[in-house]
C-alpha cells in the first residue's frame, strides 16, 4: 500500500467507519445516561433548582477558592489544553472544511501560525499534565489505564497534526494520514470511555445542581 | 561543439543550459561547466523511447521544452535511435532501427519508457510489431544501462491502472528488479526533469539521488503546496470558495477547491510551464497530485484534502442502530427497575415488633 492509498483509505473507508462508530456510540450512551432517571423528589423546591442548574455548569469551570494555588498544573494545564483544542479543532481552516462537509456549516477561521502557537501550547500543557499524574503520588496512584489511554488518544492526533504540517519525521502524506487515523481511533473511542465527558460535563452539572438547588443548597 | 555551432546552437546558448540545468538539480556552479564539457564532447549515447499503454502526452510534452533550442540540443546530444512519435521510420524500418540500436549498444543505452505495461489477457492489450509490452520490455531492459521511466503510467502504472484497472497495468519497476530505473512521474512531467536526469546521466555516467519512490530528489524533494506563491494565503486563512468569487480573482489559496499540492512532490512551482509562462495553480486551478502514485483514485480532484475522499456510506444505518440500541437499553433498565420495585418488600411496624 502506498502512502497515497493509506491516505485514500484513512479518508476514504476509514473516516466512514469511524464516524459511523463514533455517531452508533454517541447516541447509544446518550440514551441510555439520560433515560436512566431519577426518583422524583416529592420534597417542595428550596430554591428555583433551575437557575442553580445553570450557575454550577459555569461555577464548576473555575477553581473552588484556594484550589488554583494547591494544584495549579490541574487548573492552568487544564484551561490551556482545553482551550487550545477548541482552537486547533475549530479554528484551523482545513477542519473547518471537514465539519462543512460533514454538517454543512461553515464559520471564518484563524491564521495558520496562531494556530501552529496554540496547538504548541496545547503540546506543552498536555506533557506538563502528564509529568504531574506521574510524579504526584496521589494523582499516580488514582490514575487506572483509561487515564494513561486518553491522554494518548488526545495528544497523538495533536502532536501527528502538528509534525505533519512542519515535515517532521515522516513525509507530508504519511504523517497526514497518520494524522487522519489517529483522529479516526480518537473517534472510536470517545463515547466508550471517560472521553464521554465532552458530551455529559455539562448536563451531568446542570443535575448537579439542580438538585443541590433543590435542596436548599443552591452552588 | 562544432557539431552543436552547426545545428545553429551556440557556445553561450549551450552553456546557459547546461548552468541551467546544474541549478535546477542544486548542482555547484562547476557541475554546469563539467556537463557541458561531457555533453559536448561524450560520444552521442544511444537511447531508446518505448512507448506503452500511454497517451504520448509525456512526447508532447518533451517537444515543448523551453530550456533554449532544447529539441535540437536533445537530438545533437543524444543518439535517439528509437522514439515512434518523432522517428521518420515505420513499420520493419523502425524495428530494425530498435534491434540495431540494441546490438550496437548493448549494456550501454539508455532505456525511456512511457505508459504503463498490461498484464491482462497475456499483454494482450498493447502489442508493437506483433509482440506484448511485457515481451519488449523485458527483451529491450536486457541491455540497458539504465531505464528511465518516463510519466505516471511508467513511474506508476498511472491512469490505465486506476480503479478497476481492467488491463493489469502495472509499472516498469513492478517488472524489471535488476536495473537502475529513474521514476519522473507527472501526467505529463516536466521537460527539465527529464532533461536534467539525461544530462546527470552523461555527466556523472550515474542517476541523480532518487528518493524513496525512485524521483530525483532535486525536482521531487518538496511539495507543490511548500513552494506555491500562494502559500502565503493559505497561511493567512484566505481562501477561494469557488473558481469565480472575489477569492479567486484574488488568487487567493486553492486548497479549498481540491488542490492536492499539500501531498504532491513535484516542482511545478518553481519551474514552471511552457518556458515559465505559468502554471496549473497559477491558471487558476488547483494541483490533480499527477506525479503522485494513485492520484486518479486519491478522491475528488474538488474535495480539500481534509474532506472524506469517498461518500460516507455507513453513517445512517449506524445512527438509528445506535438510536435503537439505545432505547433498548433504556427499556431493559426501565424494566429492571420495575422488577426492582415490584419485588420490594415493605416494612410493617408489626414486622419489627416481632
Amino acid at each position: 500500500m502506498s502512502e497515497m492509498q493509506l491516505l485514500t483509505w484513512a479518508r476514504g473507508t476509514g473516516l466512514d467507519l469511524a464516524i459511523s462508530i463514533f455517531v452508533l456510540g454517541v447516541l447509544l450512551r446518550l440514551f441510555e445516561i439520560y433515560s436512566l432517571g431519577r426518583k422524583k423528589d416529592l420534597s417542595e423546591p428550596r430554591t428555583v433548582s433551575g437557575a442553580s442548574g445553570m450557575n454550577t455548569v459555569f461555577r464548576r469551570s473555575l477553581p473552588p477558592p484556594g484550589m488554583l494555588k494547591n494544584s495549579p498544573i490541574t487548573y492552568i494545564g487544564g484551561y490551556i489544553f482545553h482551550i487550545g483544542l477548541a482552537i486547533i479543532v475549530f479554528l484551523f481552516a482545513p477542519h473547518i472544511k471537514l465539519f462543512q462537509d460533514l454538517v454543512g456549516i461553515s464559520w471564518p477561521g484563524l491564521p495558520s501560525q496562531l494556530v501552529d502557537f496554540a496547538t504548541v501550547l496545547t503540546i506543552v500543557a498536555m506533557l506538563i499534565v502528564l509529568a504531574d499524574r506521574i510524579m504526584k503520588p496521589v494523582k499516580r496512584y488514582l490514575s487506572t489505564f483509561q487515564d494513561w489511554f486518553t491522554w494518548a488518544l488526545t495528544f497523538l492526533p495533536v502532536l501527528t497534526g502538528w509534525m505533519a504540517v512542519h515535515h517532521l519525521l515522516l513525509p507530508y502524506t504519511t504523517m497526514l494520514a497518520l494524522h487522519i487515523l489517529t483522529v479516526e481511533l480518537l473517534l472510536v473511542c470517545l463515547p466508550f470511555t471517560k472521553l464521554f465527558h465532552a458530551f455529559t460535563v455539562f448536563g451531568s452539572r446542570w443535575f448537579s445542581g439542580a438538585v443541590n438547588g433543590h435542596k436548599g443548597v443552591a452552588v | 561543439m562544432a557539431g552543436l555551432a552547426r545545428h545553429g546552437v551556440s557556445r553561450r546558448s549551450f552553456l546557459k543550459f547546461c548552468t541551467t540545468l546544474a541549478s535546477a538539480m542544486a548542482l555547484p556552479p562547476a557541475a554546469g561547466m563539467a556537463m557541458a564539457e561531457a555533453m559536448a564532447a561524450a560520444r552521442r549515447p544511444s537511447v531508446i523511447w518505448l512507448p506503452f499503454q500511454e497517451c504520448t502526452g509525456c512526447t508532447e510534452s518533451i517537444t515543448r521544452s523551453h530550456a533554449p533550442t532544447l529539441e535540437s540540443l536533445i537530438f545533437n546530444v543524444i543518439s535517439l535511435d528509437y522514439q515512434e512519435t518523432l522517428m521518420a521510420a515505420a513499420g520493419h524500418q523502425a524495428e530494425e532501427a530498435l534491434h540495431n540500436a540494441i546490438k550496437d549498444n548493448f549494456g550501454k543505452y539508455l532505456l525511456i519508457i512511457d505508459g504503463s505495461i498490461p498484464l491482462g489477457v497475456d499483454g494482450a492489450y498493447s502489442c508493437i510489431a506483433g509482440k506484448s509490452n511485457l515481451d519488449t520490455l523485458k527483451e529491450v531492459a536486457k541491455g540497458a544501462a539504465a531505464i528511465v521511466a518516463m510519466g505516471s503510467c511508467a513511474a506508476y502504472g498511472g491512469i490505465p491502472k486506476a480503479n478497476p484497472n481492467p488491463t493489469g497495468a502495472v509499472s516498469v519497476s513492478d517488472i524489471i528488479k535488476d536495473k537502475p530505473i529513474v521514476n519522473i512521474p507527472g501526467c505529463p512531467p516536466i521537460p527539465v526533469v527529464m532533461t536534467g536526469v539525461l544530462a546527470h546521466f552523461l555527466t556523472f555516467g550515474s542517476l541523480p539521488e532518487l528518493d524513496k519512490l525512485g524521483r530525483p530528489k532535486a525536482f521531487y524533494g518538496e511539495t507543490i503546496h511548500d513552494r506555491c506563491y500562494r502559500r502565503a494565503f493559505y497561511d493567512q486563512g484566505k481562501f477561494a470558495k469557488t473558481f469565480d468569487d472575489e477569492g479567486a480573482r484574488n488568487g487567493w489559496c486553492l486548497f479549498e477547491l481540491g488542490c492536492k499540492g499539500p501531498v504532491t512532490y513535484n516542482a511545478c512551482a518553481t519551474t514552471k510551464w511552457n518556458g515559465g509562462t505559468s502554471w496549473p495553480v497559477e491558471s487558476g486551478h488547483g494541483c490533480l497530485g499527477c506525479s503522485e502514485p494513485d492520484f486518479w483514485d486519491a478522491g475528488s480532484f474538488y474535495k480539500a484534502l481534509s474532506m472524506p475522499a469517498s461518500p460516507l456510506k455507513t453513517v445512517a444505518a449506524a445512527a438509528a442502530v445506535g438510536a435503537a440500541a439505545g432505547a433498548a437499553v433504556s427499556f431493559a433498565n426501565r424494566s429492571k427497575k420495575g422488577a426492582a420495585k415490584a419485588a420490594h418488600e415493605t416494612t410493617t411496624l408489626p414486622d419489627l415488633e416481632k
